[in-house]
């Protein structure tokens, strides 16, 4: 309480706008209620339910996002995995026969270690007795993976749950053609001489053509940043306006490493290299430089530029999930509750990218908050045009209505509470991982900055979305 | 019939959804020009770039009208005279359609070719400033850019086209019979090469946006915009305006080129091109392409290859010449005339004119999984009716679902569709073999076997488990619908809706109301049909409804012709050089011989000696040896999978000789033969309008080139009667009445406009 207090005055002075809106509430208050301004703002003191287990999160950690051709390069998915999980053990010193289920999400898949969460569990030396499974959901996999075990505690089949996601995307999987793959597959029946050489005989140069992994949306076969630039494009977010907020994520990343908020991040020995400590994707630059360069998709008007976008990012997440009773009872300190989640989806063609607009209401009103009882926003940055253009969506009474068939808008998130620390386009974006970095952002912020109720939302490719309400657990 | 398609796709372009943005319009209105009063044009000016919006009131497209011309022109010359005013962007804020042609009426309206030559001058001078234009003007296309349109737009010095189906380019004038005249046969090949040039103006096709970057026809694309802060349309247009004022910037600024980057393909072709040879041999080849295919029938395609070769061995000044004197003289031309009848009537077979149904159709039922059925299915699930397919066997239902799965892949192969919009619609279907969901249905469509008491039968059971407000349609190309509705409990919801096969490419719907027949019920099949994109006529009942009336005396006089020794192929070659589609014998083989044979019998018994003819021996003889036509592989021609060109069946030779017959002195030459099939069609359909079963000539004509493939170039059978007089109808008529008697004694209707100076189309 008092911490939300000391909050509120600590950031008046600089935290002008954010000020001014709020200025008007402690005037208005009566005098008893004085005593704890800024917590009767609040909606609700808490979002615990009777009768419903409390479900926190003991700690999380990542290992550095790294741009992908970098460090990790020669690496396999469930080697970044079993880092996280090893740092995650050493981390909280977690018995490992406690952990009931261990899940993991991640979106390309290395087709060897399709269950990446077992192989990684079994390297990081968990119990062989510990189930593990793996969940994809695009961009929200790690969110998938951690609301998944939050079902699995709160239903009573299980009290703790190791959570993450990896994605590597310096590998991925490039096929043969199906041409090719069908040929080999009957070269493998064919019993005789001649059936093979009839076969080969068949064989065509093409069949050689190499498949790529999808790197466009299956049901519309748009790649993700073209529908980015149309989002932008709708919304009329400007390419200045996308760039300065480029340049705000990658300054903000850039304090936060250097006053080592990121605290959830835990080295990694790569075998035969050197130990990884940071993040290598956090360059802040000017806007005169990011001015020069050309669009990446929708050429030569487009808005969308590689420096306004995320890149593509190797890393991976780990988090540990409890049920709030058997922490207490192994002596954990709690960071945070995790508390009403949603999932959402919509066009994939049009509104690929909008669901944190769409999220954002429907878990406030989930957890009875209002946008304002929001002190910490950790929404994914897929591309500043994608987020620019949510704010617009969740700004504006007229999408509400006609899309979102809500009679008024919710509002856009105060900047001065907006990823705070670097987000997707300045820390990095692996796939798989960013939702259990999105929470653990969210929840260290409300230890650090003061506050109560974080809000996480992230938009996936098909279309969907997630917003997660993470509450502050008492200190 | 290739024709006639392609005019129903410049009737869709037209078709589109209408609406008004005004707080878009009133934006960046500055200076004195802008408030002058002008009803097409909207004015304004950003920065430097001047922006032309045209929305022409009260219609749903654009058209090249004399208001908007002269509103264009003035407002040109103002932007050519302001000095603030660097470079002008063209749009139009009518979403769907930035310039849909010409005004078909202003050419219409021409008394002589003179008239319409000095209109085409006119067009060709405006045009011409607009590409001699110093301050460049970039055309920003978003829907239909036709005709006029195009020509317009290729004036410009740069065009930015939005990239979505709506937005088509397209020199369609061929399919009206006439030939692009405000400078297009010139323009054109020098743009796209004079392959692609021919391609667009010969065959009026609509080229979608992307092809149309690839081709050079435009020089940027503009991805349509999902919803922001505004609908998606209006904020698409706004986006394409924004990218193009910034391109006309560029371009008065000099930082853009319009020089177009050639690929190698394209450079070889224009240098191949730059050799007199080379080009002969293309104008020969062309010109031979088209001899074969219009049959000398069409004169303007033929015109259009003429001018393209005038301008470019003779230079500018003489295509021009030629463009506009050909375009007069084209312009008049019954052909033209024809062409342009059946736009019109087209138009008109597009609306519902019984008003919007009560209760909006949703949930389709068909029954029979056959050729029709799944047909039906086919047009209804990828307009996205929810559709039961419900069939008596599995195996019947599941050659059903083939086809409606082969349909829209074939779509998905020729990059109509993606596989996944495939899927989707897909998902539209169900195929069933029991009436379970029938009693959410709001209409069901049956496609059973032609035989009444079966009819009887599904109608029992279908009306025990439908709800009350369903529709029950039958899908029958001869059975009276009255007798159908006979075992009705509920009449009123009775109606006929005659599909032609292939539904998928058939454009024509025949839908035919009983006495019982509720206006709902006719409102209601008439909103599906229009829903699955079909052209419809609404008939009364009768024998053979319209359609198959006029085809069947036609087809009885095919059945004599063959009997008199004509042989199939010579009857194929004088019907299509008439002008059908296909030939008569060979329609004998689609149709099947079956059906010919069920439909003659019913017609027969129903209409008496006037559809008498042929001997239908010839054609219960062919059912009994198993020659049913292409279905089973044998009628008059042999049908092999793979196999093109079409051998004439052997075995035919005995039983027509069995059949035959002497040829008549004085009435056998071959265009007696021609003229015998074509009266006898025109006199029946003409009895159909006098007996009421027809409402208007026009659905007559629609029905008829749609439907039978009556010579597009005709018009159909009453524009027919118009323009090549009744009275020489009339007299072929008697002529062949005194050789064979009542078949071709013409109706009284006809003897009427023979008599006086009456016409069908005013």
């Amino acid at each position: 309480m008092t911490s939300i207090l000391t909050y509120t005055f600590k950031n008046l002075p600089n935290a002008s706008k954010w000020a001014l809106r709020f200025s008007v509430r402690p005037l208005s208050c009566s005098s008893q209620l004085r005593a704890a301004p800024a917590a009767q703002t609040k909606s609700k003191k808490t979002l615990a339910k009777p009768n419903i287990r409390n479900i926190v999160v003991v700690d999380g950690v990542r290992i550095p996002f790294l741009q992908s051709g970098t460090s990790y390069k020669d690496l396999m998915p469930h080697d970044l995995a079993r880092a996280a999980l090893s740092g995650l053990l050493h981390r909280t010193n977690v018995p490992k026969d406690v952990v009931d289920y261990i899940i993991f999400g991640t979106v390309i898949q290395e087709v060897k270690t399709s269950n990446v969460a077992r192989e990684a569990a079994l390297g990081a030396g968990f119990s062989d007795k510990t189930p593990a499974h793996t969940v994809t959901m695009a961009c929200i996999s790690a969110n998938q993976a951690m609301t998944t075990g939050v079902g699995l505690i709160a239903s009573g089949q299980c009290d703790v749950v190791a959570a993450g996601g990896v994605e590597l995307m310096s590998d991925v999987p490039i096929r043969h053609s199906r041409k090719m793959r069908k040929m080999m597959l009957d070269l493998n029946k064919a019993k005789t001489l001649g059936q093979r050489l009839s076969l080969l005989s068949k064989f065509r140069l093409n069949f050689l053509s190499p498949e790529l992994p999808a790197v466009a949306e299956f049901s519309t076969s748009e790649t993700m940043g073209h529908s980015a630039d149309r989002l932008a494009a709708a919304f009329a977010v400007s390419r200045a306006d996308q760039d300065e907020y480029a340049l705000r994520s990658h300054s903000l990343a850039k304090k936060a490493q250097d006053e080592g908020l990121l605290s959830d991040i835990v080295p990694f020995k790569v075998p035969g290299k050197d130990t990884v400590t940071k993040d290598n994707g956090i360059r802040p630059s000017s806007l005169e430089q990011m001015a020069k360069l050309k669009p990446a998709f929708i050429k030569p008007y487009g808005t969308v530029t590689a420096a306004n976008s995320s890149f593509l990012t190797d890393g991976a997440s780990a988090m540990l999930i409890m049920a709030e009773e058997k922490a207490l009872a192994m002596g954990y300190k709690p960071k945070a509750y995790l508390r009403d989640f949603v999932y959402v989806s919509q066009d994939p063609k049009d509104q690929l990218l909008l669901g944190p607009t769409y999220a954002t209401p429907k878990v406030l009103e989930k957890a009875g908050l209002t946008l304002n009882d929001i002190d910490a926003f950790e929404f994914h940055e897929a591309f500043s045009g994608q987020i620019l253009a949510n704010f617009k969506a969740m700004d504006s009474d007229w999408f509400a209505q006609n899309y979102m068939g809500r009679k008024t808008k919710v509002g856009s998130p105060p900047l001065e509470k907006f990823n705070n620390w670097g987000g997707s386009l300045s820390l990095g974006h692996p796939f798989g991982a960013t939702g259990c970095r999105l929470v653990m952002a969210a929840a260290n912020r409300l230890r650090k900055e003061g506050g109560q109720y974080g809000l996480v939302a992230a938009c996936a490719a098909g279309g969907q979305g997630h917003a997660m309400i993470v509450e502050a657990y008492p200190k | 019939m290739v024709a006639s398609r392609a005019i129903g796709s410049l009737g869709r372009a037209t078709a589109s959804r209408m609406f008004r943005c005004p707080g878009y319009i009133c934006r960046n209105f500055t200076g004195s020009s802008a408030l002058r009063s002008r009803t097409h044009i909207n004015f304004g000016v950003k920065g430097d770039v001047a922006v032309v919006r045209l929305n022409s009131p009260n219609s749903k497209v654009n058209t090249l009208n004399k208001e908007l011309q002269s509103e264009f022109m003035e407002v040109m010359n103002e932007i050519w005279a302001s000095d603030q005013i660097r470079s002008a962007v063209l749009i139009s804020t009518k979403p769907g359609c930035f310039i849909a042609g010409a005004d078909i009426n202003m050419i219409a309206s021409c008394k002589s070719h003179e008239e319409v030559t000095r209109i085409s001058q006119e067009g060709q001078r405006m045009f011409e400033k607009l590409e001699k234009s110093t301050k460049p003007i970039v055309a920003a296309i978003s829907g239909a850019c036709l005709g006029g349109g195009l020509e317009l737009a290729i004036s410009c010095q740069y065009r930015i086209a939005t990239k979505d189906r709506k937005t088509v380019l397209g020199a369609p004038e061929v399919l009206l019979g006439i030939l692009p005249g405000a400078g297009g046969t010139q323009r054109l090949p020098k743009m796209v090469g004079l392959p692609a040039a021919f391609d667009m103006m010969l065959t009026g096709r609509n080229i979608r946006a992307d092809r149309a970057k690839r081709m050079g026809l435009v020089d940027q694309l503009v991805e349509p915009l999902g919803p922001g802060l505004k609908p998606p349309e209006e904020r698409t247009i706004e986006y394409l305006e924004e990218v193009a004022v910034n391109f006309a910037k560029g371009l008065s600024d000099k930082k853009i080129s319009i020089k177009r980057d050639k690929g190698l393909v394209e450079k070889l072709t224009s240098y191949a091109l730059s050799i007199p040879f080379v080009r002969q041999q293309v104008y020969k080849k062309v010109e031979e392409k088209v001899r074969k295919q219009t049959k000398g029938l069409y004169p303007a395609p033929l015109k259009i290859i003429d001018v393209v070769k005038t301008g470019i061995e003779q230079g500018n000044d003489a295509g021009y010449l030629s463009e506009s004197q050909k375009f007069g003289e084209l312009a008049m031309t019954k052909e033209s005339k024809a062409l342009v009848g059946l736009y019109h009537g087209q138009v008109l077979c597009k609306k519902n004119k019984f008003g919007a149904p009560q209760k909006e159709v949703k949930d389709l039922a068909i029954l029979g999984a056959g050729l029709m059925g799944a047909g039906i299915a086919q047009v209804s699930v990828d307009k996205g009716l929810k559709t039961i397919l419900k069939d008596a066997t599995l195996t019947g239902l599941g050659r059903g679902q083939q086809q409606v799965f082969k349909g829209l892949n074939d779509k998905v192969k020729k990059k109509a569709l993606t596989s996944f919009e495939r899927d989707s619609i897909f998902s539209n279907l169900t195929g069933q073999l029991d009436y379970q969901g029938f009693e959410k249905a709001d209409m069901v469509i049956e496609a059973v076997f032609e035989d009444l008491s079966l009819k009887h039968r599904v109608l029992k059971e279908v009306e025990a488990v439908i709800p009350g407000h369903c529709v029950f349609a039958s899908n029958t190309s001869a059975l009276p619908i009255n007798e159908i509705a006979a075992a009705s409990k509920r009449p009123e919801k009775v109606i006929g809706m005659h599909y032609f096969s292939p539904v998928d490419k058939m454009q024509l719907l025949e839908i035919i109301t009983t006495d019982k027949t509720s206006k709902d019920t006719t409102a209601s099949a008439v909103a599906v049909g229009l829903k699955q994109g079909k052209v419809i006529i609404v008939v009364k009942d009768g024998p053979g409804f319209y359609t198959t009336r006029c085809l069947a005396p036609m087809m009885s006089e095919v059945l004599r012709i063959l009997q008199e020794g004509v042989e199939p192929k010579k009857l194929d070659s004088l019907t299509t050089s008439f002008g059908f589609p296909v030939g008569a014998a060979t329609l004998v083989d689609e149709v099947g011989v079956d059906v010919a044979k069920h439909v003659s019998e019913d017609l027969g018994k129903a209409f008496g000696e006037r559809f008498e003819g042929g001997n239908i021996e010839l054609l219960k003889e062919m059912v009994s040896r198993g020659f049913l036509g292409r279905k089973s592989g044998k009628g008059f021609y042999i049908y092999q999978e793979g196999v093109k060109t079409k051998n004439v069946n052997s075995d035919m030779d005995g039983i027509l000789a069995s059949l035959k017959v002497p040829p008549k002195y004085g009435v056998s030459s071959d265009e007696d033969i021609q003229y015998r099939l074509v009266t006898r069609f025109v006199n029946e359909a003409i009895m159909c309008l006098q007996e009421g079963i027809l409402a208007t000539p026009t659905e007559g004509d629609i029905g008829a080139v749609f439907g039978l493939g009556f010579p597009p170039c005709l018009g159909g059978p009453f524009r027919f009667v118009d323009l090549y007089g009744a009275q020489k109808i009339v007299d072929r008529l008697r002529k062949f009445e005194a050789a064979y008697g009542k078949q071709f004694t013409p109706c009284q209707l006809l003897i009427d406009h023979a008599n006086s100076a009456n016409k069908f189309y005013q």
